[in-house]
């Protein structure tokens, strides 16, 4: 067997232990006996590390706070086709395709922030196994996670997300989806929902549409002629999509093209 | 433009002593612009939401600003927006109204919350790091907003959160799960919500990883674990995830560095483990979780730490000796190896130090003599009693006294203790302290038991007649 030399050494190494004397309780007036200590959250014994550990805090946070100088590149754009947003620096590009590319929904081209939001989205609204099943059962799974509870409308949903949750009532990424008029559905003193990537005029906001769970480059390129916020579901508008320009064009120049559009409907 | 400028002189009329600078003024009315001027391209927009930016590091405009009807609203609107750069922007002012120290800008920022936890579970590592620090900030804060962020899932979120590979991002959740584990409501409402979730396990692994890449990620879960140890929720399920192994190892791993290459900010990750380990050893037996360690390596750790950190850091040496203390309280393995790794003088050095040092040592000293003769024998041979002379010389109650039961116990199990002590002038260094009432008592009981047989049995082994004996 290749064993080491001298282990057999290391046998004899353990240091002896020395003898104990078995524990007798004190005699007063001695009390000492040996104990092990517990100090409490806020014992004092802790204030000199607290306070080492506050005063690195303090560094980081400065350190955060101050925006770090991001080394420029030369200029390149979005290589997704359709997209002509330019960059100079690798993480502006990072973070505009995670926002707008990475999660889309391939049928309606929205985005959403997250793969979970983005799941929900297309099972909700494109697959149509899910509204046969929704009205046998709880189908509606709550946005949140981590909780596991189901319910069998998109209403049923909010109401729980609002009242358990305590998510705003205007959540961004929780609006029903409504396939007709919606101008009646939007709250009529609705605050303000900035659904297109521009800022909305505090005059029109009223009019704007109210999207649902998405963000949508293509809705501020869009010229809805009714306020859509439902998904494209029926064939006429569907056609209307199509006869759009394509959703995934630059918003840069498509945003002010809708804005535009959108003012003259005022 | 008239509301506009009626705002503004309200504002200055409104503040009296307050001056408001122009930048301020400025800002202010850029903000209100804001909210009116759409027709602005999205560089013109990026550049107000940088100047509000800047000027929201001023706690005047903060609090102007989150009053000013429908900032908010557009500011997380701003937040929401699919304009990637917009939204760094708008994230960065929010970052900004974070810090404020009045809670109730904290508590406009309230609803932003859903959308900063919806957002932690997306792949920009510098726009979730600031997400995470905003929330951080805002947890600390106010207890409006923890009451909001627990049903607002915030738990999960970092469960899932934590499964980041980015160290900027990990960083960033240690620091919010920090803070939230900091909150006076932490052990009833947070600390079980964490403990049923994967965070333990995720946190016991980052502790002990990426030594390499800097230590920011280890420093912050070592105090998350800190802050659960000691509220004492539910111990036996960490260390049921081996805890106790993964926090030695980590400190052996640390003392091992330490003498290679200076480290800038180890203190601040050794600390957090210390005390950790500490307080796991204090877990109760009747659990059937008692925790017991049985590698010297780790003594020698703590001596190494001690060593290092004596002169710039001094509050580690009392960490240190708290667990040391809890170490040699009630196994002898340890007592047995501080003697035989011939670590008592450096032990015995530290009685020079500061009170509380004083006292831990002096502490660790009785538990080592307490284990018996075989235990004193050594103390005594490697030069206790000297030292116990000098700490018998100081004014402090309770240093003196620990020094008296230390005394106790070496004559108790080693009589010829008794005798030495007396020929090194032992017994004016107790009269010194026979009027204190504290200690008069323990005193008189060393004298009379210990000290006057001792005296006596000199007196008459040296042959010489029966002399009058010292009076108690």
């Amino acid at each position: 067997m290749l064993l080491p030399p001298d282990l057999s050494v290391s046998l004899r190494v353990e240091r002896p232990l020395l003898p104990v004397r078995p524990r007798t309780p004190p005699r007063a007036p001695f009390c000492f006996s040996p104990s092990r200590l517990r100090f409490h959250r806020q014992h004092e014994f802790f204030e000199d590390g607290d306070i080492h550990r506050h005063l690195y805090l303090q560094d980081i946070l400065t350190n955060v706070t101050e925006v770090t100088e991001r080394s420029k590149v030369s200029e390149f754009c979005c290589h997704i086709v359709g997209c002509c947003q330019v960059f100079d620096t690798l993480e502006g590009y990072e973070h505009h395709y995670n926002t707008l590319h990475r999660n889309m929904c391939s049928f309606c081209k929205r985005s959403f922030p997250s793969v979970h939001l983005l799941d929900t989205h297309i099972l909700e609204w494109h697959d149509s196994l899910f509204q046969i099943m929704a009205e046998k059962q709880n189908m509606y799974q709550c946005l949140v996670e981590g909780c596991a509870e189901k319910f069998k409308s998109s209403k049923d949903r909010k109401d729980h997300l609002v009242k358990v949750h305590l998510y705003p009532s205007d959540f961004r990424f929780d609006k029903p989806k409504k396939a007709k008029n919606s101008t009646k559905n939007n709250k009529p003193s609705s605050k303000l929902d900035v659904s297109m990537p521009m800022d909305v005029n505090v005059e029109t906001y009223e009019q704007s549409q109210v999207d649902s769970m998405e963000i949508c480059p293509s809705e501020s390129v869009e010229n809805p002629t009714q306020p859509m916020s439902g998904p494209i579901s029926s064939l006429q508008e569907k056609k209307l999509y199509k006869s759009r320009i394509p959703s995934t064009v630059c918003f840069g120049q498509g945003a002010s093209r809708g804005f535009k559009s959108m003012k003259k409907k005022v | 433009q008239l509301v506009s400028k009626r705002l503004l002189r309200e504002e200055v009329n409104g503040d009296g002593q307050l001056c408001l600078t122009s930048t301020q003024l400025f800002v202010f009315h850029q903000v209100l612009q804001l909210l009116r001027d759409v027709q602005r391209g999205r560089e013109e927009r990026k550049k107000l939401l940088s100047r509000l930016r800047q000027g929201l590091q001023h706690k005047e405009t903060q609090q102007k600003f989150v009053r000013l009807e429908g900032s908010m609203r557009v500011l997380i609107g701003l937040f929401t927006s699919s304009l990637a750069n917009i939204q760094m922007e708008a994230a960065r002012c929010l970052h900004e109204l974070s810090h404020s120290c009045d809670p109730a800008v904290a508590e406009a920022c309230l609803p932003a919350t859903s959308y900063l936890l919806t957002y932690l579970s997306g792949h920009s590592v510098e726009f979730t790091e600031l997400c995470l620090y905003t929330l951080g900030n805002l947890a600390v804060e106010s207890d409006a907003v923890r009451k909001q962020l627990l049903p607002q899932g915030i738990i999960p979120a970092l469960a899932s959160c934590i499964q980041s590979p980015h160290v900027a991002v990990l960083e960033g959740l240690g620091y919010v799960l920090s803070q939230l584990l900091q909150a006076t409501e932490a052990p009833t409402k947070i600390i079980p919500l964490v403990l049923d979730s994967v965070l333990p396990q995720h946190m016991l692994r980052l502790v002990s990883s990426n030594l390499e890449l800097g230590m920011g990620v280890a420093v912050e879960f070592a105090w998350c674990l800190h802050y659960i140890v000691c509220s004492h929720v539910n111990n036996a399920l960490l260390i049921s995830q081996g805890i106790v192994s993964t926090l030695v190892l980590l400190l052996l791993e640390l003392a091992s560095v330490m003498s290679k290459a200076a480290t800038e900010g180890l203190e601040l990750l050794i600390c957090p483990v210390l005390r950790c380990l500490s307080n796991l050893l204090v877990e109760d037996e009747t659990e059937g979780c008692k925790v017991q360690i049985q590698d010297e390596r780790l003594l020698v750790a703590l001596f190494l730490f001690m060593q290092y950190f004596l002169q710039q850091h001094p509050f580690l040496v009392q960490e240190c000796l708290w667990l040391l203390n809890n170490l040699t309280a009630d196994e002898p393995f340890f007592c047995s190896a501080v003697l035989t790794l011939d670590l008592l003088p450096a032990l015995l050095q530290l009685l020079s130090c500061s009170r509380m040092v004083t006292l831990l040592a002096l502490t660790v000293l009785c538990n080592i003599a307490e284990k018996g003769p075989a235990y004193c024998y050594q103390l005594h041979q490697k030069a206790v009693l000297p030292s116990l002379l000098s700490t018998l010389a100081l004014s402090d109650a309770q240093v003196v006294g620990q020094s008296l039961e230390l005394l106790h116990l070496l004559f108790l199990h080693l009589p010829e203790a008794a005798d030495d002590f007396l020929s090194q002038a032992g017994l004016q260094a107790l009269e010194q302290h026979q009027d204190n009432p504290q200690l008069q008592e323990r005193v008189r009981a060393l004298s009379e038991t210990y000290l006057q047989p001792a005296a006596a049995s000199l007196i008459s082994c040296a042959g010489a007649s029966a002399a009058v004996l010292p009076s108690s």
